[in-house]
């Protein structure tokens, strides 16, 4: 498997990342490293094991439904570039309609 | 519709789970609270905190699964749905992909003609909502996080529906069911049951699907219905006028009765999904599925069935009554206090029905306890009031909020059974009005309600209307032998 430049500039879209060419070219090309370096695993025979998604066992991990206090609205903004002490404020997300 | 075509429609409803706490942190639910205020790290997505899923979203999930008819999957799992937008502070909704709770199921709509179909549901998963925005501010669009995490349940149909009544019967079913499951309070306007619709259109008896289109932001079961009728017609004229349809993301505006296409930048998305690894699968056992099924409440297609025999009542009053479960549940408290199981039914049907639909007020919210309206419905079947006079008191029950004793009393309004009083009326409205009488005499018998009417009028409705009929009757009659005589 092996990723084109093309498929980073893609990628960087998705993810919200802007980068010049060099490092576009270099992003493809580490990528393809990495892509052949984990390549390797291929070179096992896994037809008869079940897909893994989590490193650990475990099953069923619940907690009842009880609501238990949460910060303030002060300490939930307190991190935000921009608020209004009550809301986040972000950048317009969409035009004027 | 043209007859050439028919359309194809399949809808994915997002229900909000009435849990008191979210689905990953034990944030509360609650609508309404100051903006920010139901937060914690968590549903704030900071780094290096991990989500512990709400059982009770399990169970209800489950629960919905059971009543549509599913597979509840012994083994699910969650799923990271990756995109950037602000109402999303972790850059990613927990979702389910691959492994969701419920497959394969079906329900049953009743269609007009009373006839039925089997619409196919093709998986209910769980996932996280998404905060709200507020664009309308300035330059700055502001964010409220109070909405992140709260659980939603995806019910996804098949698409098995072939006109906009079918989707809006579909829809209505939906509401109906998580309604008797208490799981979701099925308000769409008030946006704790979202639908978005799949439609496209094919010439009758083609095999291949057209392509489709997604139509959201449709905020009332109304407006569904609709948004769908409209998009089926212009996909018709757009491939009558040679034209193509091309996949698109739709928005109804419910001012103008039209959708709009989303802009492009806003659907531009490629979720790359991938495995929550920082939740664990769900394992459901047989055990823990029969301990949700021994506890099913009666669902709406049994309790009507159970109703129709029980109370006697015609198979439309059951349907009527059983189309909500508070509606079900304030007929059967109605007939709790009274025998009358038809007259409770068509105080409810008729009078109160009316009355929450207009004021489109939940009957939970009615004025009249269900208590009173059988004392209310009582009284007349006892004699102490005639109906009429209870069409008079009822209003006066909602408006007041009084007990229909207490009324009956306080306005004097016993009915006049004694017949030795009633026949003095009657003798009095018959020497009053003798021309009606020598009509009556002469052969028009329809003046009968004529007399009837004056009576009532007489005594302000309260005369029992059977002594009336019979006292007039004899008067009537005892005048038309004397002229033969």
């Amino acid at each position: 498997m092996s990723v084109t430049r093309k498929d980073v500039e893609y990628i960087s879209e998705l993810a919200r990342l802007k980068f010049n060419s060099e490092e576009l070219e270099s992003f493809t090309k580490d990528l393809n490293e990495i892509l052949s370096y984990v390549d390797k695993l291929n070179e096992l025979n896994t037809d008869d094991i079940e897909p893994l998604s989590h490193p650990v066992e475990g099953v069923n991990v619940f907690r009842d439904d009880v609501v238990k206090p949460s910060i303030t609205t002060e300490e939930a903004l307190k991190n935000a570039p921009d608020n209004d002490e009550s809301f986040f404020k972000v950048p317009k997300v969409i035009g004027s309609i | 519709m043209n007859d050439k075509y028919e359309a194809v429609i399949g809808l994915e409803v997002h229900a909000q789970l009435l849990t008191e706490s979210k689905a990953f942190c034990g944030c509360s639910t609650k609508f309404g609270n100051a903006p920010n205020s139901n937060v914690c790290p968590i549903c704030l997505g900071h780094p290096g905190v991990l989500p512990v899923l709400n059982k009770k979203v399990i169970e209800y999930t489950i629960k919905m699964g059971l009543a549509t008819n599913c597979t509840i999957n012994q083994r699910s799992t969650f799923a990271r749905k990756n995109y950037f937008y602000p109402d999303l502070p972790k850059g990613y909704q927990i979702s389910q992909y691959e492994e969701p709770i419920c497959e394969q199921g079906h329900i049953i709509i009743s269609l007009s003609g009373s006839s039925e179909k089997k619409v196919g549901i093709t998986r209910i998963h769980m996932e996280e909502d998404a905060g709200k925005l507020i664009h309308d501010h300035g330059f700055e669009t502001l964010v409220d996080v109070n909405r992140c995490g709260v659980p939603l349940m995806e019910i996804v149909s098949e698409p098995d529906m072939r006109s906009a009544e079918e989707a809006y019967q579909y829809l209505t079913k939906i509401k109906q069911l998580v309604q008797y499951l208490e799981i979701c309070d099925g308000n769409m306007e008030e946006g704790s049951l979202r639908c978005d619709a799949n439609v496209s259109v094919r010439l009758k008896g083609a095999k291949e699907f057209g392509t489709k289109r997604e139509i959201k932001n449709m905020n009332s079961f109304r407006n569904v219905e609709r948004a769908i009728k409209f998009e089926i017609n212009r996909q018709i004229e757009i491939i009558e006028d040679g034209g193509t349809i091309t996949q698109q993301t739709l928005l109804w505006d419910a001012d103008l009765n039209e959708v709009f296409p989303m802009r492009s930048k806003e659907e531009a998305h490629d979720y790359k999904y991938f495995p929550e690894p920082d939740l664990l699968p769900v394992i459901v056992d047989e055990k823990w599925k029969s301990e949700i099924e021994k506890y099913l409440p009666e669902l709406p297609e049994n309790r009507k069935e159970r109703m129709a025999v029980t109370y006697n009542l015609p198979k439309y009053d059951a349907e009527l009554l059983t189309q909500s479960k508070p509606i079900a549940d304030y007929y059967e408290k109605v007939i709790s206090v009274t025998n009358d199981y038809k007259s409770a039914s068509n105080w409810i049907m008729t009078d109160i029905l009316k009355i929450i639909n207009e004021e489109k007020i939940d009957i939970r919210d009615f004025p009249v306890a269900a208590e009173d309206l059988g004392e209310l419905i009582n009284l007349i079947s006892d004699g102490t009031i005639s109906g009429k006079i209870a069409k008079e008191i009822f209003p006066a029950m909602v408006i007041e909020k009084k007990k229909p004793s207490a009324i009956v009393k306080e306005k004097n309004l016993l009915q006049i059974s004694d017949a030795g009083e009633i026949e003095k009326i009657v003798n009095q409205t018959l020497e009053k009005n003798s021309s009606e009488v020598q009509m009556y005499l002469g052969g028009k018998e329809k003046v009968f309600g004529f007399f009837v009417g004056q009576i009532m009028k007489e005594t302000k409705g309260k005369a029992n209307p059977k002594l009336v009929n019979e006292l007039l009757s004899e008067k009537l009659e005892a005048l038309k032998n004397k002229i033969i005589k």
